[in-house]
């Protein structure tokens, strides 16, 4: 295979591993913040629980920062259109992204019972607001958004903010927040004791099997949607701009790749088993586990999302002939190289320091330490 | 079309959300070297008081770490948001440092400050001490990428146009990251850092040297603030220094700016200590000068000509024409990759690309080949860049910081004849230094990034045609939205911070204090003792609903 067709998919499929690790870690503190309300019913409950990922949280966020910043490196033009493109959800998730770490860090400084109520309320926007946008999102990329380029790649985006927001993209985004709450009631379940952890138990085994419902739903709704199949373009293994090539809206692409490979029904299938497991053995108090099959949930759901578009991966609606795909929007190769020459070295690191953060901090949250200790959120 | 309103208020708010993001930047440069520096002293003397310090100073710099990483997220994002013509156009390169950054960087240091606060029991002395370490190496290496990044912006290095993709593309990565502009800006912007967090410290300590409060650790942190200070200031002017040798090259119209000089003056050119710059007479109304000084202070020689403005417009005039063949051959490039006359025109025109693609905010119908001489004469007057403003962030921001080594210096001879405590006024004015640091930071920002109009990408890429296709609205709502959320930010910070700061060291050894009534207390001792039943938590809210 020729390198920069080889560079091209390794990095469609490192975009799958920082969309993992980003729905994993950051999913797993969103939920913690979204269920903070629902599970916490204490004043130190919720402190306790927001100890539970207080060590992590910073560094977790990482993985919502490098998405960001992998994305414009290697996919600079998806970066580009998707961001602006999707403006004003950008924006709410920007805004409510910003203000958790600031509910984290000053919650618990001031002791009146209104401000920390006003964080927690902060936590539940910033939990799940960003976790259905997330979902939305990639609902969006299946269905297709209507934009646009001009000669110089200078990109319209010609829909509307609320059709950013219809009911497959909820649909999306609902799943998203439910995979989200079932990570940090995991979390939760492995970090506290008691009743608490009683609590996080049941949520989140509920919260696992509404997301294989919604997860079938889905999948029965993309099998009648329109997909998109490239009819004529450049060699992939060329550079290109999306202004050389003729796109289709075909009914039931979205499966193809399923239907020519069957052996592909394992990505959706793994999705179902992480869940249904996941809720199972978070039911019979096996926190960690259940924890760990929600990792293969979420990537049975981007794996599934993932092949269904294949090679695209931002289709227009509008033009669909200027649609984004792996071999238009990606970097140069000599880009891809660096950037893979940095990402052998240091992805391997951040997640084994990242190990030994969570080693380090191991255990139950000890409850009666929190009061004492001045630095505890 | 590109509308001129949406690009004004897109670069609105993106000063408006940089320079509130490098609020927080500089102090935590400095403090997390401060920390590692106190650390070490811990470990290496074991003396208690210094692990007190390093927790005290620590708690101050996570109110300050948590803004500074929230508003970060906005600037990841401004880009695409904003800026997405900018980002398609140099992603390809300007992408790579943003990414490098959290991969090798942002992620230890965000990783790390979790266990660096609480880690205290978990960890032994030595892994404590490394986990120190590792925060302000990876705050520090942030600031190397992201600069890295800025350098790119400020004197393209190893980058090219690529017809095909319509963009630019990386072609050496190291001629992209030991760019000078980078490198010098990346220690200036350090430093200036590091005398932020003495300022900080030595301002802070000074508050408690003058309340007679926790006198052990304020002397111990006002004397390695000195000590840190004095070396930093010294290194930021010489770094500053560097800056302004390295702009003659690369910036002529930065640095003409920078000093208003708008005639070529024979070498050596006279320094213009003061002067009130006039835009649209393009002269100085008038000017107080040291003869000879500019070019031996900017060239580090007697004999470099420099350039004056009215010079640099002429000359850029002319690179407008030559570049206006160079964006109509792209266009025929972009239907037809393929043909090679329009490639064979862009390669002859290729160096002044840029300077075809400003004309098209002046030409009918925004397209370049429809240019009058009207057209291009404005926008070559466009090629300069505010001078007024210029001339006087760069001044305000040299005073201050000669005003700081001033402070610096005095603190070392006091501190050496041990009479700081003796002199109150002098305690004050250090107090009141703190907003200082800030401000020379921001008026640094503005020096580097208004000098660099009218590009985003210095030579290659106008301002005007980076920003995104948005209507009006959009921009306008972001822009209040921002501005909202940032001022509630700041006043919930400012607040802290000073109710951190009235607090002071936590003394849990000396001053054990139950811990239901610590909350109670503190909410006592701040003032607010008539509070209802419900605002105070209790612990009564404790147990089970």
């Amino acid at each position: 295979m020729e390198l920069y067709l080889g560079l091209k998919i390794l990095w469609w499929l490192l975009l799958g591993v920082l969309l993992l690790g980003l729905a994993v870690m950051v999913g797993m503190d969103m939920g913690v913040g979204a269920l903070l309300r629902v599970i916490g019913k204490t004043d130190l409950e919720r402190r306790t629980m927001l100890n539970a990922i207080g060590p992590h949280w910073d560094g977790n966020q990482v993985w919502f920062i490098l998405g960001g910043g992998a994305i414009f490196a290697a996919f600079p033009l998806i970066y580009a259109t998707a961001f602006s493109g999707l403006y004003v959800v950008m924006l709410l998730l920007l805004w409510s992204m910003i203000m958790r770490p600031l509910a984290f860090e000053y919650r618990s400084k001031i002791p009146t019972a209104r401000w920390r109520n006003i964080a927690d309320w902060v936590f539940l926007i910033s939990g799940a607001l960003p976790m259905i946008i997330y979902g939305a999102a990639m609902g969006n990329m299946l269905q297709g958004v209507p934009f646009h380029f001009d000669w110089d790649l200078r990109s319209y985006y010609t829909g509307s903010f609320i059709s950013l927001f219809n009911p497959f993209a909820i649909l999306a985004g609902v799943l998203s927040l439910m995979l989200a709450a079932f990570m940090g009631a995991a979390m939760t379940a492995i970090k506290t004791e008691g009743a608490l952890a009683a609590r996080a138990r049941s949520v989140g085994s509920l919260a696992a099997f509404i997301a294989v419902a919604l997860f079938a739903m889905g999948g029965a709704w993309v099998a009648s949607m329109h997909g998109f199949v490239l009819t004529h373009s450049v060699d992939p293994a060329l550079a290109q701009t999306p202004l050389t090539q003729t796109v289709e809206r075909v009914s039931g692409a979205l499966l193809a790749h399923y239907r020519a490979l069957p052996i592909l029904w394992i990505v959706p299938a793994l999705g179902f088993i992480g869940m249904v497991l996941g809720g199972l053995l978070l039911r019979v108090n096996k926190p960690a586990i259940a924890w760990w099959m929600g990792v293969f949930a979420w990537m049975g759901v981007l794996g599934a999302t993932a092949i269904s578009l294949f090679p695209f991966l931002m289709p227009s609606s509008s033009v669909p002939s200027q649609s984004l795909t792996i071999w238009n929007s990606i970097s140069s190769q000599h880009t891809l190289l660096w950037m893979t020459g940095f990402s052998v070295v240091f992805v391997p690191l951040i997640l084994w320091y990242t190990s030994w953060a969570f080693y380090v901090m191991r255990g139950k949250v000890d409850a009666g330490k929190i009061e004492k200790d001045p630095h505890a959120y | 079309m590109i509308n001129d309103t949406v690009v004004e208020l897109s670069r609105w708010q993106f000063a408006a959300t940089a320079l509130y993001h490098f609020l927080f930047v500089p102090l935590t440069l400095g403090l997390t070297v401060f920390l590692a520096a106190l650390e070490t002293v811990y470990v290496v003397t074991g003396k208690q008081i210094y692990k007190e310090m390093t927790q005290f100073w620590a708690k101050l710099l996570l109110i300050n770490f948590a803004l500074g990483v929230a508003t970060g997220l906005t600037m990841e994002f401004e880009f695409g948001t904003n800026w997405s013509f900018y980002s398609g156009f140099v992603g390809d390169i300007f992408g790579a440092p943003l990414a490098v950054e959290g991969l090798m960087a942002f992620f230890m240091e965000s990783t790390m400050i979790g266990l660096m606060i609480f880690g205290w029991d978990r960890l032994s002395r030595g892994q404590h001490l490394i986990v120190t370490y590792l925060v302000a190496l990876g705050s520090n290496l942030s600031a190397l990428w992201i600069l890295v990044a800025n350098g790119f912006m400020q004197d393209p290095q190893g980058a090219v146009f690529n017809p095909i993709t319509m963009r630019m593309e990386l072609e050496s990565f190291s001629a992209l990251i030991f760019s000078h502009d980078a490198q010098a800006k990346f220690v200036h912007t350090s430093i200036a850092g590091y005398v932020t967090a003495a300022i900080f410290v030595a301002g802070v300590s000074a508050f408690y040297l003058l309340k007679k409060r926790h006198l052990e650790l304020a002397r111990r942190s006002f004397r390695m603030a000195t000590i840190f200070g004095v070396l930093s200031t010294i290194g930021v002017i010489t770094l500053g220094d560097a800056l302004g040798f390295i702009g003659a090259h690369a910036q002529p119209a930065k640095i003409a700016a920078m000093e208003a000089m708008w005639e070529t003056e024979k070498a050596p050119a006279p320094f213009n200590l003061a002067a009130w710059p006039n835009q649209d007479k393009q002269e100085n109304s008038w000017a107080i000068q040291i003869p000879y000084l500019l070019t031996p202070l900017l060239t580090h020689t007697m004999d470099t000509e420099l350039p004056g403005i009215k010079n640099l417009i002429a000359h850029n005039a002319e690179r407008i024409k030559n570049g206006i063949p160079a964006v109509e051959a792209l266009k025929k490039l972009s239907s037809n990759p393929n043909d090679a006359a329009a490639l064979a025109q862009f390669k002859a025109h290729e160096p002044d690309l840029g300077y075809g693609f400003l004309v098209q905010r002046y030409a009918p119908n925004q397209d370049v080949s429809q240019a009058t001489e009207a057209n291009i004469a404005q926008a070559a007057q466009d090629t300069i860049p505010d001078v007024f403003a210029i001339y006087w962030v760069f001044r305000i921001m040299v005073a201050l910081a000669f005003l700081m080594l001033a402070f610096f210096i005095l603190a070392v001879i006091y501190s050496l004849r041990n009479e700081v405590e003796k002199h109150p006024w002098f305690l004050k004015f250090s107090l009141w230094l703190i907003p200082v640091p800030f401000l020379a930071c921001e008026m640094g920002w503005l020096t580097a990034e208004l000098g660099r109009q009218p590009w985003t990408v210095y030579n290659l890429l106008p301002t005007w045609m980076s920003a995104s296709s948005h209507s009006v609205q959009y921009m306008v709502f972001s822009l209040i939205g921002f501005v909202g959320l940032y001022t509630i930010f700041i006043l919930i910070e400012m607040y802290l911070m000073v109710r951190a700061i009235k607090q002071g060291p936590d003394q849990h050894d000396a001053h054990p204090t139950p811990s239901s009534g610590s909350l109670g207390g503190s909410v006592l001792a701040s003032g607010a003792a008539p509070v209802h039943a419900k605002a105070l938590i209790v612990d009564s809210t404790n147990k089970e609903v």
